[in-house]
C-alpha cells in the first residue's frame, strides 16, 4: 500500500471516528433523546447481525432461532444482578459468564443438529428457540428461577469506575443521559464486534466456513473438520448473542420473554440477509436500517395522516408495520442479495443465473444426477 | 377414558394440521420453499368466512346452520385463492432464480403485510364464530366427541384422499409430479410450469381457507394473529412427515396433534408435576428434534443421498 493510501486511509477512520462520537449529540440535539435511544438499539442489533452473521453468512447455516442466545445472554445478566436473587456481579464478570453460557446453549443446539442441513436445519433451529423462550415463560413455578411472564426488572445498569451508566451524570458543568453514556459502552463493544468478524473472516477458520458454506463435501475432502467448524460457527456466533442480550438487559432494566419470540429471530435473519449476507458492512448497514425505519415511520405517520386526512385514518402501529413489511418485500425484490453484498457471493449468485440453473437446485440437481 | 379424550382431541387438531401442512408441503416439493404466509391466508380464510356469516345473518338469511357456513366457505375459498396466486405472483415468481434465503425473506415481508391489513379490516380482538354448527357431543367409550368435530375429521381425510388422487391420476397431477422432479425438463416435455406453480399455491391456500375455517368453528373464535402460531406448527407437522411428501404431510399432522394432546395431558404426571400443560410446545418440538436427530429427512421423507 503505497504512503497516500495510507494517509488517506487514516484520514477516513479519523472522521469516522470523530462522526459517530459526535452523533449522539448531533440526534440527541436536533431529535431528542428518544432517538438516541434508537441509536443505542441500533447498535446492539449490529452485534446481533454480526453474530448470526457468522452462522448464516459465513458458515451458510439457516438459524431461525438466533434470539435465544440473545435471551440466554440476557437472563444471565438479569438474575445474576438483580434483587430477583439479590445477587448483584460486577458486570464485566456477568458478561463473559452469559457468553460463555450462550456457546454453550450453541452447542447445545449445534450438536444433534449435525446431520441436518437447509430447511430442516431451520425449522429445528425455530424449535430450539421457541423451547428456550417457553422455558423463559414457564419456569417460575415450582422453583422460581425466571420470573414467569411478569420477567425480571430492576437490573443493576453498568457501572463502570463507580459511576453508574444509568443515571445521568454532570461533566464540565453539562448533563449527560444516561442513553448517551450507553451509546459510547456499545459503540466501543460494537467495534470491538466489527474488528473481530473481520479478522475471523479473513483467517484460516473464516475460510473453513467459506468453503463449508460452498460445498461441505469438497470441504472435508480438503482436510476440513466439518463437526468442529459447525459446532464452531454456532457458539462463536452464539457468543455475540449472549454479550449483546446482557448489554440489553442492562440497558433496558428489564427483561421478559415477550422479547425474544420468533419474531425477534426473524427480525435479525432480515436484517442479515436484507444486508448482504456475509458481507459485515453490508449486515451493518441492514441492522441499522432495520431498527431506524419502524422507529421513523412511527414518528412519521401519524402527523402525516393528521396533516391529509385531518384525523387518523389507520392506527400508526399497524401502519407502520404495513409498510415496513411492504418496505422488505419491495428491497428483496429489486436487490435479491442483498443491498450490500459482497463481491463473492453476487458473483457466485450471477454465475448460477447464467448456467440458469433452475430455482428448485438441490433436489432438481441431485434427481438429475441419479438419472 | 382420559387417554382416549386426549387421542381424539389430538385426532381434531391433527387433521386440521394436516389439512395446512399439505400447503407447505405442496409448495415445498414444487419450489423448494417455505411459504411463511401459508398460516395468513389460513388466517384470512377464517376471517372471511366470519364476515360472511355476519352479512347473511344481516341479509336475514335463515338457512341451516351448516348450508350457511357452506355458503360462506364458497366466497372464502375463492378469496384465499386469490390471495394465494397473488402471493405467488408478487413475492416468489420474480425471486425464482435468487438466493435461497431472498423469497424467505419477502415471504416473511408478506407475512407481516398480510397480518396488518387483517388488523387493519378486523381489528386486534377476537371475533366469535357465530354458533351455526351443532355442538352435541357423541361418546365413544366413554370419550366425548362432538358432532362438529366429527365431521372436522372425515372431511379432512376426503380432501386429503381427493389431493392424493389429484396428484397420483390426473394430468395436472403429473405435471405437478413432473414439475417437482426437475422443471427445467418438465418444460421440455410440454409442462407449462408457471401454470402449474401458480396452481399448486392456489389449491394449497383453498385447503388453508378451508382448515382456517375448521380451527375457527372448533375454538368459536378467531383473531388476527391465529395465523402465525397455527402456520409454525403446521409447518413443523410438516418437516415432521418429511417435508415435499403429501403422505408425509398428513402423517405429520395428524401425529402432532395427538402427540401435542397427548403431552398437555400427561406431561404433569410424567414428570412428577414439574412441568405443567403450559409446556405442550416443547413437547411438540422436542419430539420434532428427536425425530429429525434419528431421520434427518423426516419420517416419510426420501433419505437425500450425500452428494457422491
Amino acid at each position: 500500500m503505497t504512503q497516500v493510501n495510507k494517509v488517506k486511509q487514516l484520514a477516513v477512520f479519523g472522521l469516522a471516528a470523530i462522526g459517530l462520537a459526535c452523533l449522539p449529540f448531533i440526534v440527541g440535539g436536533t431529535l431528542g433523546n428518544s432517538w438516541v435511544r434508537t441509536l443505542d438499539f441500533a447498535l446492539l442489533y449490529i452485534m446481533l447481525a454480526l453474530g448470526l452473521n457468522i452462522v448464516v453468512g459465513f458458515a451458510g447455516l439457516l438459524d431461525l432461532g438466533f434470539i435465544a442466545f440473545y435471551a440466554v445472554g440476557a437472563y444471565t445478566y438479569a438474575l445474576l444482578n438483580s434483587p430477583h436473587f439479590g445477587i448483584f456481579l460486577p458486570w464485566w464478570t456477568i458478561l463473559p459468564v452469559g457468553a460463555f453460557l450462550a456457546a454453550c446453549a450453541g452447542i447445545m443446539l449445534g450438536t444433534p443438529v449435525l446431520k441436518l442441513r437447509g430447511d430442516y436445519l431451520a425449522i429445528v433451529t425455530l424449535g430450539f428457540g421457541e423451547i428456550i423462550r417457553i422455558f423463559m415463560n414457564n419456569l417460575n413455578a415450582p422453583i422460581n428461577i425466571t420470573n414467569g411472564p411478569q420477567g425480571v426488572n430492576m437490573i443493576a445498569p453498568v457501572e463502570i469506575a463507580g459511576v453508574s451508566l444509568g443515571k445521568s451524570i454532570e461533566l464540565f458543568g453539562t448533563k449527560i443521559n444516561s442513553v448517551y453514556l450507553y451509546y459510547y459502552l456499545f459503540l466501543i463493544l460494537c467495534v470491538l464486534t466489527v474488528i473481530v468478524c473481520s479478522r475471523l473472516q479473513h483467517s484460516r477458520i473464516g475460510r473453513a466456513w467459506v468453503a463449508l458454506r460452498e460445498d461441505d463435501i469438497a470441504a472435508s475432502a480438503m482436510g476440513i473438520n466439518i463437526r468442529n467448524i459447525k459446532l464452531l460457527a454456532f457458539a462463536l456466533g452464539a457468543v455475540f448473542g449472549g454479550i449483546a442480550g446482557g448489554l440489553f438487559a442492562s440497558f433496558q432494566g428489564f427483561v421478559s420473554p415477550e422479547s425474544f419470540g420468533l419474531l425477534e429471530s426473524i427480525m435479525v435473519l432480515a436484517m442479515v440477509v436484507l444486508g448482504g449476507m456475509g458481507h459485515i458492512p453490508g449486515v451493518i448497514l441492514g441492522a441499522i436500517l432495520l431498527t431506524i425505519t419502524p422507529e421513523l415511520l412511527r414518528d412519521v405517520i401519524g402527523p402525516v395522516q393528521m396533516a391529509v386526512f385531518g384525523k387518523m385514518l389507520i392506527d400508526p402501529e399497524n401502519a407502520r408495520m404495513l409498510l415496513f413489511g411492504l418496505a422488505l418485500i419491495l428491497v428483496m425484490l429489486l436487490r435479491p442479495e442483498g443491498l450490500w453484498p459482497n463481491k463473492r457471493r453476487a458473483a457466485e449468485f450471477h454465475d448460477a443465473l447464467d448456467e440458469d440453473l433452475p430455482a428448485v437446485d438441490s433436489q432438481a440437481r441431485q434427481e438429475g444426477i441419479k438419472g | 377414558m382420559d387417554f382416549l379424550q386426549q387421542i381424539l382431541n389430538g385426532l381434531v387438531l391433527g387433521s386440521i394440521y394436516a389439512l395446512i401442512a399439505l400447503g407447505y408441503t405442496m409448495v415445498y416439493g414444487i419450489m423448494g420453499l417455505i411459504n411463511f404466509a401459508h398460516g395468513e391466508v389460513t388466517m384470512i380464510g377464517a376471517m372471511v368466512t366470519i364476515t360472511v356469516l355476519g352479512v347473511l345473518a344481516n341479509a336475514g338469511v335463515d338457512l341451516p346452520g351448516a348450508v350457511m357456513v357452506l355458503l360462506a366457505l364458497m366466497v372464502a375459498i375463492p378469496v384465499c385463492m386469490l390471495l394465494g396466486f397473488t402471493i405467488e405472483r408478487v413475492a416468489y415468481r420474480p425471486l425464482r432464480n435468487a438466493p435461497r434465503l431472498a423469497p424467505l425473506i419477502t415471504a416473511i415481508g408478506l407475512s407481516i403485510v398480510l397480518q396488518n391489513l387483517a388488523i387493519l379490516i378486523w381489528g386486534r380482538n377476537y371475533i366469535p364464530f357465530p354458533p351455526l354448527l351443532p355442538h352435541d357431543s357423541v361418546n365413544i367409550f366413554g370419550a366425548s366427541i362432538t358432532v362438529l368435530q366429527v365431521v372436522i375429521i372425515f372431511l379432512a381425510i376426503a380432501i386429503m384422499v381427493g389431493l392424493l388422487l389429484m396428484v397420483e391420476k390426473t394430468k395436472l397431477g403429473r405435471a405437478m409430479r413432473a414439475t417437482s422432479q426437475n422443471p427445467a425438463v418438465a418444460g421440455l416435455m410440454g409442462v407449462n410450469v408457471n401454470t402449474v406453480i401458480s396452481m399448486t399455491f392456489v389449491i394449497g391456500a383453498g385447503l388453508g381457507a378451508i382448515a382456517g375455517v375448521m380451527v375457527a368453528a372448533n375454538y368459536d373464535q378467531a383473531h388476527s394473529h391465529m395465523g402465525f402460531l397455527i402456520g409454525l406448527k403446521a409447518f413443523t407437522a410438516a418437516v415432521l412427515g418429511g417435508i415435499g411428501n403429501l403422505g408425509g404431510a398428513v402423517v405429520g399432522g395428524i401425529l402432532l396433534g395427538v402427540i401435542e394432546s397427548l403431552g398437555a395431558g400427561y406431561i404433569g404426571d410424567l414428570t412428577g408435576g414439574f412441568l405443567g400443560s403450559h409446556y405442550q410446545d416443547i413437547f411438540a418440538f422436542m419430539v420434532l428434534i428427536l425425530v429429525l436427530v434419528f431421520r434427518p429427512s423426516g419420517l416419510l421423507g426420501e433419505r437425500v443421498a450425500e452428494r457422491a
